[in-house]
Parts: C-alpha cells; structure tokens; sequence
C-alpha cells in the first residue's frame, strides 16, 4: 500500500528529524563537558537547560502539526494520540511518585524523565488508534 | 451514522483513492467514513454531497 504523507505529516517529521539531531548534539556536548570538569558556574545552568529546549521543541512540532493538519479525520487521530500519551504519562509519573514517596524505588529517574514517557505514550497511543480507527495515522 | 458512500463509489467505479483525491482528505478518511468509525464535519459532508451530486440525506442516513 502507498504512503500517503499529508504536507503537514511531511512538515512535521521534518521538524522532528531537525530537532532530534539538535537534541543529540546539546546532549552529548553537555554531558561530555559536564563529565570533564569544563563547566564553569555561570555555563552549568544553560548548558544543562540546552538539550531541555530541543525536547520543548518536539512538543511544539506536534502542537504545529495539529494545527496545520487540514485533514480532521488524521487531525483527530493526532489529537487521540496526544490524550492517550497524556494520560500514559501521567499514570506512570504518579504512580512512580507514590512507590517513591514510600520509599520503595529508589529516588531519581535515571534520566527518564516526563518527556520520555510522554513519547512513549505517542507509540500507546498511535496502537489504540490502529486497534479502534483502523489506522494508525497519516500512513498504513 | 450510516452511509451509502461505498455503494455510491462502486457505482462510479471509483477507488478510495479516487474519492479522497476528490475531497482532498487521505485515503483513510474516506475508508474511517465509509466503515462508519468517523462521521465527518458538515463542511466534509457537503463536499462528499458536492462530488457525488447527491443531497446530504441521500448519502448518510440517520441510525433507527
């Protein structure tokens, strides 16, 4: 079957692909300099803030791509896709804060942290529209 | 809500694809549509009416 790739499906991953190869970038320079000590004070804050705004541009892509999508029925799987990967989010980010509250994992998230899951709730997501809509999104 | 859109195509001898090119909307709309998992917009719906030269209520039918 065909791709079929809506221009504001096409926008977007283009958007993503940018703003991943952004983030790899600030994440390794940032960790790399961090781990040899070449972080004065005044630099540790932005420097360590930097691989944050690549993450807060991913958001922003995806609120871009609801927006200009001018297909509602692919619209209206995008915006499933976000409830679904909220709500995942949020239930594993409070269910983690009671076990960590009593003190039955550890404290930390070894760097998984909101986004991470809040990503991971877009794939949930994108299954429970192929298991109810027939389709995951713009392609399948 | 229930819709005549499959038999309407067929009757055009028209593809999904076809019909979303008509409309401008992905191939899977118009397969959402025609499955009944989506009910479309009222601007979409006129448009589905527009290209089949129909009226609305001869295309999609209220549920009994």
């Amino acid at each position: 079957m065909a791709v079929c790739w809506t221009p504001a499906a096409k926008r977007y991953t283009r958007r993503l692909a940018v703003l991943m190869a952004i983030y790899l970038v600030t994440l390794f320079t940032a960790v790399w300099l961090f781990r040899h000590d070449q972080v004065s004070a005044p630099l540790a804050w932005p420097l360590a803030i930097a691989p944050a705004i690549p993450v807060i541009g991913v958001f922003w892509a995806v609120m871009r791509f609801i927006v200009e999508e001018k297909d509602e029925f692919i619209r209206l799987l995008i915006v499933r896709q976000c409830l679904v990967a909220t709500g995942f989010c949020l239930t594993i980010m409070t269910v983690w804060e009671f076990l960590q509250n009593f003190e039955l994992v550890p404290p930390g998230n070894g760097g998984f942290g909101a986004a991470f899951f809040w990503f991971m709730g877009l794939g949930v997501g994108a299954i429970y529209n192929k298991l109810t809509m027939g389709t995951a999104g713009t392609w399948s | 809500m229930k819709n005549r859109l499959k038999v309407l195509r067929a009757e055009r001898d028209w593809s999904q694809q076809e019909l979303a090119a008509r409309l401008e909307v992905s191939r899977q709309s118009v397969n959402a549509i025609e499955t009944g998992r989506y009910d479309p917009s009222l601007p979409l719906a006129f448009r589905i009416a527009d290209i089949f030269e129909l009226a609305i209520e001869e295309i999609f039918l209220r549920e009994e």
